[in-house]
């Protein structure tokens, strides 16, 4: 049997989707997820599976797609993750199950995300969605607070047990990270809304606009019949530089950057009333999926020039490869092994340049990745009109601080049990980035995925 | 949504709002604030809580017209409903009994003074009031405020009603005249509030201030409120929106205030443009 490759996603050419914020990826045809299916060897001991961490019957539903049975192939990846639309397109699927898949080991593994973004796709313009099979009502309330993918897959489960699930998302529009921060050519925010929808369907009833801690306490909601709450709150809180001149105006941090862009829809300003500011040459500081986030939004919003600033090399930048590729095939300029010590504003307050010192690499650091070290005298004066500081972001104190019940770790992150999600607050569980610290969609909804499990114990038991 | 129940025009471009929102009602302190967006191609502003009725379930906002959004609500009836309002944000005010407090409000700044030197005048505490405003058409609150102030003042820029001058000429005379001032609280725009802490400084007068910084989220999230206070930079939307204002960075909050003047330029012509058309 001839042997068949790996299928290529189809794209937008860069030079027409750096002009529009339209999905880059355009998704697989029947053909050519059928095609991609048939690569499967349908291991009897699926490695891929260990990959995932929610578990996905790969194996299982690859079978179907093979089979063009697509209804069935979404219902089976429905059995373990209840978000595959968004976990076919963001998560870093070469770490995980692409990872293990046999096929890479001599050549290029079965391109699992692609396949399971088109069933959830191919369900959705099918008009399949089906409401599961719903348990009786036990008529327990649990509260869950913050709609990103944690708290999205805690209620879901949770809903499908049979309890009241109520959701309290701080801003206007839930999905968390999904819908401010990751933007709409890599996540369109249809799809987003599409699992939202799902989750109603399921009877789970979504409060936006409740910031938990300012507008109601975690005891008032006990008060109010709550019986378990479950926190998944994200790592919400911008990291600066700490540098001179951070504040001068045209220096964003990326979630402001791209909180304005995708929750606000600043791009299509002034139909939409939210502005933003992109000069010609924009600077993204960072190396990170965020990073590549902001500078591929920056070309979109007319940058004529984007660039990429980050302390290390190529090597070890941390966003996904695909991303970079991305980033590097649209244009984006990547200067490395350069680090901001100043920033430099003209008379009106705005930022015009950015002091950088070279760096070159040192020892490993406690990362395992070369610790980068300035070379001295080598500083530079960067010519920039807009900044994006993208270095990454902690937790955000707004509910913890006035819930000193629950326990934190010294970088201001919740300490809970990985496999429940208890927290040292009796009936309060947590999971997602606002324990890990900044992670992936995936592992959000893994420890959500947990924590429902704990909750419904819990429930059952008393037991804590 | 959040249903207006009344709606007041209290001078030219200045309208009050009496808006169903219980949770926040029930929480809000003077010195907290909310983010409202008016429909879903909105912007978020934040707007500061004028006054609550925690048994109704409403709360009070006084909002200005300077911008696209602020005008857009100005259409806003009784009846009409806005799509999002979030808080209470930020931290309440500090009150306590401290023996003679000056609140001073500048233009819609004393929609903001006014719970507080109410909070005061409750805490036991000898409140003088200056308030001012550009003219006297645009005179708000001025009965409000004196019922909760020991001695009210009111300056027009003008002189068309009051003293003329400025909220600072008032309190300069003040002190100049020797009485004992423990602290003062000054709201309104970002220049007047300047002016107050300069004038204070010199007598170490502690000096409150609230800053109205440009704000999207109103958590914390996005750093686009943050101000220097004591050469160490805060987010006005959790850290406060109130400061020591001698600490404060004036300078520079005046001009990020101004970092989308074009961009909201461009936003209320389109927007007063197509209004004529309707
Ligand atoms: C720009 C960007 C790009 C990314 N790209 C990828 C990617 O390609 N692949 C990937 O796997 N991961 C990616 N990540 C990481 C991933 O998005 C996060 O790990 C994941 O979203 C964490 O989920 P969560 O549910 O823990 O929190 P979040 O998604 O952060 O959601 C938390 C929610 O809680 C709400 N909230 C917080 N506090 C309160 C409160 N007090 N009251 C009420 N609500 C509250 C917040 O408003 C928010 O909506 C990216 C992250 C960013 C920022
Ligand atoms: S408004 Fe976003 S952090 Fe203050």
């Amino acid at each position: 049997m001839k042997k068949i490759p790996r299928q290529p996603m189809p794209k937008q050419p860069p030079e027409e989707r750096i002009k529009n914020f339209n999905e880059v990826a355009l998704g697989y045809t029947e053909e050519l997820a059928v095609k991609e299916a048939e690569r499967c060897l349908q291991c009897p001991r699926p490695f891929c599976v260990d990959g995932c961490p929610v578990k996905v019957k790969i194996p299982e539903f690859i079978k179907l797609v093979k089979e063009r049975k697509f209804s069935e192939a979404a219902k089976k990846i429905k059995e373990d993750n209840v978000l595959p639309a968004i976990c076919g397109r963001v998560c870093p699927q070469e770490e995980q199950c692409e990872k293990k898949c046999v096929l890479g080991i001599k050549g290029e593994p079965v391109a699992i995300g692609r396949l399971e973004r088109f069933v959830a796709d191919w369900e959705a313009e099918h008009g399949e969605i089906e409401k599961p099979e719903m348990p009786e009502k036990k008529g327990i309330k649990v509260a869950v607070v913050g709609s990103g993918p944690a708290g999205l897959t805690c209620a879901g489960d949770l809903a499908k047990m049979g309890y009241d699930v109520t959701i309290f998302e701080a801003l206007h529009k839930p999905g968390g990270v999904l819908i401010y921060g990751i933007p709409e050519f890599r996540l369109p925010k249809h799809i987003v809304e599409r699992e939202v929808d799902y989750l109603r369907l399921l009877g789970v009833e979504i409060k936006v606009d409740v910031v938990v801690g300012k507008s109601i306490t975690l005891y008032e909601l006990f008060d109010m019949g709550y019986k378990a709450i479950f926190l998944g709150l994200g790592a919400g809180l911008p990291k600066f530089l700490g540098i001179p001149g951070e504040n001068l105006l045209g220096i964003y941090s990326a979630n402001e950057f791209l909180t304005r862009t995708n929750l606000m829809k600043a791009y299509l300003f002034p139909e939409y009333d939210t502005p933003i500011k992109v000069g010609k040459r924009v600077a993204v500081i960072g190396g990170g999926n965020v990073a590549m986030d902001a500078v591929r939004s920056a070309l979109r919003h007319g940058a004529e020039e984007a660039h990429i600033i980050y302390r290390r090399s190529r090597a070890e930048m941390p966003a996904r490869l695909e991303e970079i590729e991305n980033a590097e095939e649209e244009g984006v300029i990547f200067n490395f092994l350069v680090n901001p010590k100043r920033f430099i504003g003209d008379e009106n307050g705005w930022v015009k340049g950015i002091e950088l010192v070279k760096m070159e690499l040192g020892e490993p650091d406690e990362s395992g990745r070369r610790r980068p070290v300035p070379i001295p005298g080598s500083e530079f004066i960067f010519e920039v009109d807009t900044v994006v500081i993208a270095i990454g972001q902690t937790a955000n104190p707004v509910l913890l601080d006035v819930t000193p019940e629950i326990k934190r770790n010294r970088w201001g992150y919740i300490e809970a049990d990985y496999e429940t999600g208890k927290t040292s607050m009796k009936g309060v569980f947590a999971g997602g980035d606002i324990v890990t610290g900044e992670a992936t969609v995936i592992e959000a909804m893994g420890f959500g995925r947990r924590a429902a499990k704990a909750i419904d114990e819990y429930l059952r038991t008393g037991k804590w | 949504m959040f249903k207006i129940l009344e709606r007041e025009t209290l001078a030219e471009h200045i309208n009050k709002f009496v808006v169903e929102a219980p949770l926040i009602a029930k929480k809000a302190l003077p010195g907290q604030f909310v983010i409202l967006r008016l429909h879903e191609k909105g912007e978020r502003i934040p707007i500061t809580i004028c006054e609550t009725d925690p048994e109704k379930g409403t709360i009070t906002l006084v909002v200005q017209e300077v911008g696209k959004t602020t005008y857009e609500l100005g259409t806003y009836q009784a009846g009409d409903e806005i799509a999002d309002i979030i808080g209470p944000l930020g931290k309440p005010a500090e009150i306590e009994k401290v023996g003679t407090v000056v609140a001073i409000g500048g233009g819609v700044g004393t929609a903001i003074v006014y719970p507080e030197a109410k909070a005061f005048k409750e805490k036991g505490n000898y409140v003088i009031s200056i308030i001012g405003f550009r003219s006297k058409r645009f005179v708000i609150l001025e009965e409000e405020m004196r019922k909760v102030s020991d001695e009210l003042y009111v300056t027009t820029d003008d002189g068309s009603y009051g003293m003329k001058g400025f909220v600072s000429d008032k309190l300069k005379e003040l002190i100049e005249e020797g009485r004992k001032i423990d602290l003062v609280i000054a709201i309104g725009p970002a220049i007047m509030m300047k002016v107050v802490s300069d004038l204070t400084r010199p007598y170490g007068i502690k000096t409150i201030v609230s800053l109205n910084s440009i704000m999207v989220d109103g958590t914390g999230m996005c750093g686009a409120c943050r101000v220097e206070v004591g050469g160490k930079t805060r987010f006005a939307c959790v850290d406060g929106p109130e400061f020591d204002g001698h600490q404060v960075d004036f300078d520079l909050l005046i001009k990020r205030l101004a970092m989308y003047k074009e961009e909201e330029r461009i936003a209320l012509e389109r927007y007063l443009k197509e209004r004529g058309k309707a």
